[in-house]
């Protein structure tokens, strides 16, 4: 019996996190938040070249067919770094297409979004916190007329997979007539969001898309909950390492009882969250009953506690954890986003307490 | 993949439940004893590899691969069928067998392991002392060495089982020139005897489970030492590590939250049940992200210490996250009991019954923060060895 990674799913996530420190080492994540992007290009081009934006879709088509559970893997890194992109956004319009698209729509964009030659996002979010498929009220006609928001990614992306009234997923390119996107001032800006509003768009229903759509949020909410937990862990090694370092009173801060209770506080909260979030992953993966509740109860739990322990990072620094020039305030930020994005945590313990028929 | 347990987990389940069934649940013969047929069946268990899996069969173990995941699934089972599992009176069995099995000589294993399994004598444990706490390493009780025997003096607190026990294993001082960790040697001593004395220690609950146990040149033969002279404090530490290899814990708070989920669906709040009444459905929810974290963790742990792996901060993080988990359980109890909490639960054969239960739940969920190693002596722990951190002065 079993429960632990193989060694090829350990040497991924060392494989990853050795391409982002190359990219970003240093400061390269404060030049993206100061608003200069081109790290941010490289290391999409990067992933696109080492097969991650693929690794879920089927190698018929261009990808390495891997499951979930490597992408949360990755999505681990990615939230340890802080990583730019809209990964998330792009994976799961990449499942949607692969689980909700007839065959034309896959070997149309399937290719391409493996490499990273076209960003994809999904447009699921509407005003007022409606972020489910049984949530949506984007009418599909002929053409689609309505306003999606807090789409990841949403200016960059050539490829939007939207949610429709009823359920369903449409298929719309950012490039055609009647689709006008607004950047918003995001809170995260590794991951900036925009608004979209349709004025008769042209698009092409995912046949299946309806079926794929609550697949499609339970992986999002998987790797939502994979990415808080590298960020919450980034956070507990950020206010280790800065209490060996500085010190008052003649002493380092690591050797103040109160200091060490508190990391050892942070620690606790974080460190379970890992096998919570990969038995999330599993469960999508063999397509296990529970796999809906596990997803919602990784997500909620674990952007709660890492969003907390951001906030406790930053305090454990102290002054100089409050400027702008210092790593803490991304990780809060990014901590917000995953604890909001798809829905806060009220949204996901209730569906926790519904799916488990409380 | 090698995220791989349901099917073969299910495989044992089923196993074990074909084996209750036809030993424990059916099977009882006619004129048997309710005592002689738990013996029987406790025999029959550990032929089968169910009970005493760690220990070798020449002492009456069943001599298992060590398998915590296999282990959990059978204590479920058992649990479910009410069948009588390992003798657990007294620490015999979970604290000083494994510790014998690695440091007691031969004869020390053969003369008390078997009857011990069998529950045919109880032990306690004599550590702590009424100025040895979480600084348990300054203790004073004191051993010499006169002629062949050990001649002990001092006292010890907090002794589970004292007033019932046969035999008690003892920290003491032998070496009190040494450094404090290093003067300290392990003993086994009769209880039975003129110079110790029991006397009962009541608890916040009202009840005396346990007691302070006082030595008068109380004596023990030389070679009832457990390792040699001075090696006392590693010995017992390392009976510290044999107990993280049990998952015991873990079943118990998800019982205890399956629980905890009934008082929620049988309390009526407003006229219905306070199941239904959304505030409560969130904490139950954040209560259960806890619970299933811990779950994960463990098998993730367990998996890894079986391959050999290093499974990292979560062993020192367990017993924390678990006291956690208890208090925010008895929160959610104390305000579902409402004014019930006015009132001591009734007490069928010294268990607590009926929803007043929480009540006592309430305050022996403390049990698990403070004994063997207070919150913050766990905070300590996770600091140090956990984290890496610079040692405390005091720690040291």
């Amino acid at each position: 019996m079993k429960f632990l990674l193989s060694e090829e799913q350990v040497s991924i996530q060392d494989t990853i996190q050795q391409v982002v420190e190359g990219v970003l080492g240093g400061r390269g994540i404060h030049e993206i938040i100061d608003g200069k992007r081109e790290k941010e290009a490289e290391l999409w081009r990067e992933l696109g070249a080492l097969g991650v934006l693929g690794a879920i879709i089927p190698e018929e088509h261009g990808g390495q067919g891997l499951g979930l559970l490597e992408l949360a893997l990755i999505s681990e890194v990615l939230g340890y770094a802080a990583a730019p992109g809209p990964f998330v956004g792009h994976v799961m319009a990449t499942l949607a297409i692969a689980l909700g698209g007839d065959a034309a729509q896959k070997s149309r964009w399937l290719p391409k979004l493996a490499s990273g030659e076209v960003i994809a996002s999904v447009a699921f979010g509407e005003a007022g916190g409606k972020w489910l498929p049984d949530q949506w009220s984007l009418a599909a006609g002929a053409a689609l007329t309505g306003t999606k928001t807090h789409v990841i990614g949403g200016m960059d992306a050539g490829l939007l997979v939207v949610g429709l009234a009823g359920g369903g997923l449409g298929l719309v390119e950012t490039s055609a007539p009647g689709v006008n996107r607004e950047a918003l001032p995001a809170t995260d800006s590794t991951r900036p969001i925009a608004k979209v509003t349709f004025e008769g768009a042209p698009y092409t229903a995912l046949p299946e898309g309806a079926a794929a759509a609550n697949r499609v949020v339970d992986a999002g909410l998987t790797l939502l909950a994979a990415d808080a937990f590298g960020a919450g862990r980034r956070c507990v090694d950020m206010a280790v390492e800065y209490s060996k370092q500085r010190e008052q009173f003649g002493q380092v801060l690591a050797q103040f009882q109160a200091m060490r209770h508190q990391l050892a506080n942070m620690a606790l909260e974080i460190e379970p969250c890992r096998g919570l979030y990969w038995f999330a992953a599993y469960a999508w993966d063999t397509k296990d009953e529970g796999a809906r509740h596990a997803a919602a109860l990784a997500k909620a739990h674990i952007t709660d506690r890492a969003l907390q322990i951001s906030r406790d990072n930053t305090e454990a620094h102290g002054g100089i954890g409050f400027t702008w020039e210092y790593d803490a305030h991304i990780f809060m930020k990014r901590g917000m986003f995953n604890y909001a994005w798809l829905g806060g945590a009220p949204l996901h313990r209730a569906r926790v307490a519904d799916l488990a028929g409380w | 993949m090698e995220l791989s347990f349901d099917a073969e987990l299910d495989a044992v389940r089923q196993e074990v439940r074909t084996f209750l069934k036809e030993n424990w649940l059916s099977g009882a013969q006619e004129g048997e004893s309710p005592k002689a047929r738990e013996k029987r069946f406790r025999q029959l268990a550990t032929d089968r590899g169910y009970l005493y899996r760690n220990v070798p069969r020449r002492y009456g173990g069943s001599e298992q691969e060590p398998d915590a995941l296999k282990a959990e699934i059978i204590r479920e089972e058992f649990a479910k069928a009410r069948a009588p599992t390992e003798f657990a009176i007294g620490p015999g069995f979970s604290l000083l067998t494994p510790t014998l099995l690695e440091w007691g000589t031969e004869w020390q294993k053969e003369k008390f392991i078997p009857p011990s399994l069998r529950g045919e004598i109880v032990w306690c444990q004599g550590y702590s002392e009424p100025n040895a706490g979480s600084d348990l390493a300054s203790l004073r009780t004191r051993a010499e060495l006169v002629g062949d025997e050990w001649v002990v003096n001092g006292q010890k607190i907090w002794t589970s089982q004292a007033y019932r026990a046969d035999y008690i294993f003892v920290l003491v001082r032998t070496e009190p020139d040494a450094p404090k960790h290093q003067g300290i040697s392990y003993l086994l001593m009769d209880m039975k005897q003129p110079g110790i004395t029991v006397r009962p220690l009541k608890q916040a609950t009202g009840k005396a489970d346990f007691a302070e146990v006082f030595f008068d040149n109380a004596k023990t033969p030389a070679d009832w030492i457990v390792g040699e002279r001075g090696q006392g404090w590693t010995a017992a530490r390392s009976t510290l590590r044999h107990e993280r290899t049990s998952i015991r814990g873990l079943n118990f708070q998800e019982a205890r939250f399956r629980d905890l989920l009934r008082l929620a669906k049988e309390t009526m709040v407003d006229g219905r049940p306070a199941i239904e009444h959304p505030d409560l459905r969130q904490r139950l929810a954040m209560v259960e992200g806890y619970v299933a974290s811990m779950r994960y963790s463990a098998y993730r742990q367990f998996s890894m210490e079986l391959v050999g792996q290093d499974p990292g901060l979560f062993p020192s993080l367990r017993k924390l996250y678990s006291s956690n988990i208890s208090s925010e359980m008895v929160k959610i109890a104390r305000d579902l009991l409402d004014d019930d909490l006015l009132l001591m639960p009734e007490e069928i054969r010294g268990e607590s019954v009926g929803r007043h239960k929480w009540v006592h739940t309430y305050f022996t969920s403390l049990i698990l923060a403070i004994a063997g190693g207070s919150s913050n002596i766990q905070r300590n722990i996770i600091a140090e060895r956990g984290l890496g951190l610079p040692r405390d002065r005091v720690e040291a």
